[in-house]
């Protein structure tokens, strides 16, 4: 059993307050991504988890089991809390071999030589790093060395594994072999993982679970669907997703269970918001009321930009057209206002051309301006 | 690591019991085993015991009358606060001779050190890392050579070449073969102290100098270049500003050294009564004139004090470009012309008058049987190897024969090594709690703490150190005679250099890698051992080679604090010129200067130790 129970926490360092009420439950066998922008309270949340920080208040629970309680200044020394950690600079000891590296926590706890052996050749094994044994991390490729930082984090079987931007410091190719890697390696030894990076993509593929924090507090933890489809703050909302997600200014107003959209794309009447709100309650989010003040928000491939008219298509001229391949970035302005477009393959497009374009009404997401919460959210 | 290190015995929750107690006892708890938190306590009451304890006690004892001053002034009581002795100091009828005359000559010999040092290692600086001048690796390896010996040294050798009669004894270098007699002015005191001093303190400008010019990027001048400045210009408008920081640095700092340095005007001033305020401290103490001897050190202290607030208030860290433009680019090397072979030979002229001449006059002078007189038929073995013979120096035998020497050779051995092995360790401990509490009051509380011994110059620690350890304290038995002392007083007055090391040593050392063996349950010694320790290794042995070289060369920290049977090699060396056996002093620091050689170049051929940060001494 290994779930982790965060519960009203609070961290500071001097007067900096980094860390605001966190709540956060990551249930057993959870791929669990801390994700945010620098500074949002991520890297110390995974530090209060492995018991490098102490929270100030609140308490935190490893697999039922007390681990830090604030109140009392209560906390367990991290070797007694079953969890492991990989830095994000490997902190490999420069001057141990890859063996003595791996080998060095089993035999802090005494455990017999043959055994010892045994384990590290396996975990050395289980990342294709076995040759390396008798080298120095010098010796090491980045790639490798970070094989290696992860081998030492699994050797010990810990319940709970820790990972703090461990592909950071990898080159782009290296970096999407080590995720397969990762994603492999936690579904076989189903321990709990908490992952911490500002990669969204990293986030997005890899995790069965995402916690968006900003400026030191949780905005929303939720399935990797949920952050990309459902944000439910503004920021989340702007953070994932590249291309960025489009921002329009609207005015809306509920009538019984339509929400009336009026914005530089004109009216739109908007149905069933008991069911397109529905998820949230299960994530313990209360929608916003909306206003004069809202803001309408649409991923860049649910824009539709065609050449002929079609019914709630609102005219536009083309500013520049992105063939990237695969698919083409469109800009397109309307009433002043720019929006972003994505269309799979190639779409030719002149500067300046004339065309249409409409929105994919059930995938829009409606938010307050004023507080940047959520109003009206996507169908799934 | 900042706030958790392994409780003991932590409960989570007070069962039957306040929550507020639990968290009490917890946060006791993890206060008193947290190693961090233990070792930053120690090292502050020991830091501040060893240090600024004996510094207010010697000001409180110039405020306090003295059991003997009651029977020399009418309506003293012993113990009762008094500004007497410092107006007598200042006022009195013997403050002219006392302290005004001293503090005058310390004054001038310091500033003109200072201008003099200057003048030759911004020279030399410049020379070596900005012209096309030949052979520049080498000489940048020789000019610290001067530095690596002790200062005093090269008094002793201009005393051998230009004593005149005045002094009595045998005559001088000069006089004996060229019968011309120098005038005292140039024999004894003020000019012989000033050349002296400047030749051994020129290689602490050289090294702020140069350092300062080689970290500015050649584009800076090249850019001058370009917009069309002439050599000249770009010199005085570009490359002189950019190291003026250094140039001033270098200058107060020379000054806050020479101001109190013993050796060099104690052979060459005491013969013929030039008092400089350390040589005068000095004659206080061996006079038991204890009070007079303590005001003096604090006058010292407050000159050294003061100089280094001047150098941190002019010289702050907007003014600091040392760091700006990168090594790495390619300079463009001052072509000296036909300048280049008289520079040459110049700067070789130069090196051998500071190195290899004074080694050359003393080892000569040591193979004399009769000193003074340059004949063949007294050339003798007699000071290095000889029996005791009645007719020369009472009986002293040769020093291979001398049991004192041999003596002082294993006293001098056993305190260098214990102060530098000491010294190192307690530099990497203190710069381990240090760089791992940079953000915190403890960290630089221990920091600022440890820097104090610089600012107390070597012969006014020693007087303080007199009093303080001659009677028993608190947990520590009188140490006064014994070798206990000399190695406590190196390892504190050296701590400002091997705390410097230590820390920049801990800050190579990431911070992550101990909280990787946190993680893996490692207790605060493992990871000290086995993962610090290690890491540290290459810094530990710079670190201890220059301390090595430091305490190795050392009289002016000592020699108040010595016995006959503490003694050591640089003691036996001023002991023996005190008493006039020039040659058993000269054979002493032959030996001395053999060792710090060998030292100097095994570590800088093996050790790969950068003997640049040695500014020590």
């Amino acid at each position: 059993m290994s779930r982790i129970e965060i519960s009203k926490v609070n961290k500071y360092y001097g007067e900096v307050h980094v860390l605001k009420d966190l709540d956060l439950v990551v249930e057993d066998g959870d791929f669990m991504t801390l994700l945010g922008p620098s500074g949002c309270g991520k890297t110390t949340t995974l530090r209060v988890i492995a018991g490098l920080e102490a929270p100030r208040s609140g308490t935190l629970r490893i697999g039922g089991q007390l681990a830090a309680d604030g109140e009392v200044s209560f906390n367990l020394p991290p070797a007694k809390r079953g969890v492991n950690l990989v830095f994000q600079s490997y902190a490999l000891w420069p001057h141990m071999t890859v063996f003595d590296n791996v080998a060095f926590g089993l035999q802090i706890k005494k455990a017999p030589k043959p055994l010892i052996k045994e384990k590290v050749t396996g975990a050395l094994g289980r990342l294709h790093i076995a040759e390396f044994a008798e080298r120095y991390p010098s010796e090491l490729s980045g790639g490798q060395q970070q094989r290696v930082a992860i081998a030492r984090s699994i050797v010990s079987e810990p319940r709970v594994l820790l990972l703090d931007e461990p592909l950071s410091n990898l080159d782009a190719k290296l970096r999407i072999e080590m995720r397969s890697e990762l994603k492999r390696l936690h579904q076989e030894l189903k321990t709990t993982v908490v992952y911490v990076t500002h990669d969204q993509v990293e986030a997005l593929t890899m995790s069965t679970k995402i916690a968006v924090f900003f400026e030191g507090r949780l905005v929303q933890a939720d399935t990797p669907k949920g952050i990309y489809g459902n944000p439910v703050d503004i920021r989340v909302a702007d953070f994932i997703g590249n291309p960025k997600i489009n921002f329009i200014g609207c005015e809306c107003s509920r009538d019984g269970d339509t929400m009336v959209v009026d914005s530089v794309l004109g009216r739109m009447a908007l149905g069933n918001v008991a069911s397109r709100n529905a998820r949230f309650g299960s994530i313990g989010v209360e929608p916003a009321s909306c206003g004069a003040a809202s803001i309408l928000a649409v991923r860049p491939e649910h824009v539709h930009v065609g050449r002929e008219p079609s019914p709630g298509a609102v005219r536009c001229r083309i500013y520049s057209a992105l063939p990237a391949g695969s698919e083409t970035l469109i800009q397109a302005a309307v009433n002043g206002d720019t929006i972003m477009a994505k269309v799979i393959g190639q779409a030719e497009f002149g500067q300046d051309e004339e065309a249409w374009l409409s929105l994919q009404q059930d995938k829009l997401n409606v938010y307050d301006k004023a507080s940047g919460r959520i109003a009206l959210g996507a169908l799934a | 690591m900042s706030e958790t290190k392994s409780a003991a015995a932590p409960s989570p929750a007070g069962l039957g019991r306040g929550r507020g107690l639990t968290k009490a006892r917890n946060v006791l708890v993890s206060l008193f085993t947290n190693p961090y938190n233990v070792i930053s306590l120690v090292s502050i009451v020991v830091l501040v015991y060893l240090i600024v304890v004996p510094l207010g006690e010697i000001v409180g004892t110039t405020f306090r009358w003295q059991p003997k001053d009651s029977r020399l002034v009418e309506g003293a009581v012993p113990g009762a606060f008094t500004t007497y002795h410092w107006k007598a100091m200042f006022s009195g009828d013997t403050a002219r001779a006392m302290l005004w005359e001293p503090l005058a000559n310390s004054l001038s010999v310091a500033l003109c050190v200072s201008a003099l040092s200057l003048l030759l290692g911004g020279l030399i600086a410049w020379l070596v890392t900005r012209t096309d001048l030949p052979c520049r690796g080498f000489f940048s390896f020789l000019v610290l050579v001067p530095y690596m010996l002790p200062s005093w040294y090269k008094a002793l050798a201009w005393i051998t070449v230009f004593k005149n009669e005045r002094v009595g004894g045998n005559p001088g270098f000069l006089a004996a073969i060229f019968g011309w007699s120098p005038p005292d002015w140039l024999a004894y005191g003020f000019v012989p102290t000033v050349l002296t001093l400047s030749i051994h303190y020129y290689a602490f400008a050289y090294l702020l100098i140069s350092s300062a010019l080689s970290s500015i990027g050649g584009d800076l001048e090249e850019m001058g270049e370009i917009a069309g400045a002439s050599r000249l210009t770009i010199l005085r408008r570009i490359t002189f500003p950019l190291v003026l920081p250094a140039v001033l640095s270098a200058f107060i700092l020379t000054f806050s050294r020479a101001i109190g340095t013993f050796g060099v005007p104690a052979f060459l001033g005491l013969k013929v009564n030039y008092y400089t305020i350390s040589t005068m401290l000095y004659a206080s103490v061996r006079n038991r004139q204890t009070v007079q001897a303590y005001i003096l050190s604090l006058v010292l202290i407050l000159i050294a004090v003061f100089t280094v607030y001047l150098n941190q208030a002019m010289i702050g860290k907007r003014k600091s470009y040392t760091t700006i433009g990168g090594k790495g680019t390619r300079k463009n090397l001052v072509s000296l012309g036909k300048w280049r072979r008289p520079i040459l030979a110049a700067l070789v002229a130069f090196m051998v008058v500071a190195i290899i001449f004074p080694v050359a006059v003393l080892l000569l002078e040591s193979f004399l049987e009769r000193d003074g007189i340059y004949r063949l038929d007294n050339l003798t073995l007699h000071y290095w190897a000889g029996a005791s013979k009645p007719s020369i120096a009472e009986g002293e035998s040769g020093i291979f024969r001398n049991a004192a020497i041999w003596r002082a050779l294993g006293t001098t051995m056993k305190l260098v090594l214990a102060a530098s092995v000491i010294a190192t360790f307690v530099g990497l401990v203190l710069g381990y709690v240090i760089s791992r509490g940079r953000k915190k009051a403890s960290g630089r509380l221990i920091d600022q703490v440890s820097f104090l011994p610089y600012l107390i110059p070597s012969i006014a620690f020693g007087a303080i150190y007199l009093s303080m350890f001659s009677r028993p304290r608190l947990f520590i038995p009188a140490l006064y005679g014994s070798l206990g002392i000399l190695v406590l007083i190196s390892v504190v007055k050296y701590l400002p250099f091997s705390v410097r090391a230590g820390t920049s040593n801990m800050m190579q050392i990431g911070t992550e890698l101990e909280e990787a063996a946190m993680v893996e349950g490692a207790s605060f010694g493992r990871r000290f051992r086995k993962i610090v320790m290690p890491l540290a290794g290459k810094g530990f042995l710079s670190g201890f080679i220059l301390i090595f070289i430091s305490a190795m060369k050392e009289l002016d920290l000592i020699v108040l604090l010595m016995t006959p049977a503490t003694q050591t090699l640089a003691a036996a060396t001023y002991s023996y010129a005190e008493g006039g056996y020039h040659q058993f002093s000269d054979a002493v620091i032959t030996v001395i200067v053999a060792i710090i050689m060998i030292v100097y170049v095994l570590a800088a051929k093996i050790g790969k130790v950068d003997m640049s940060k040695g500014l020590g001494g």
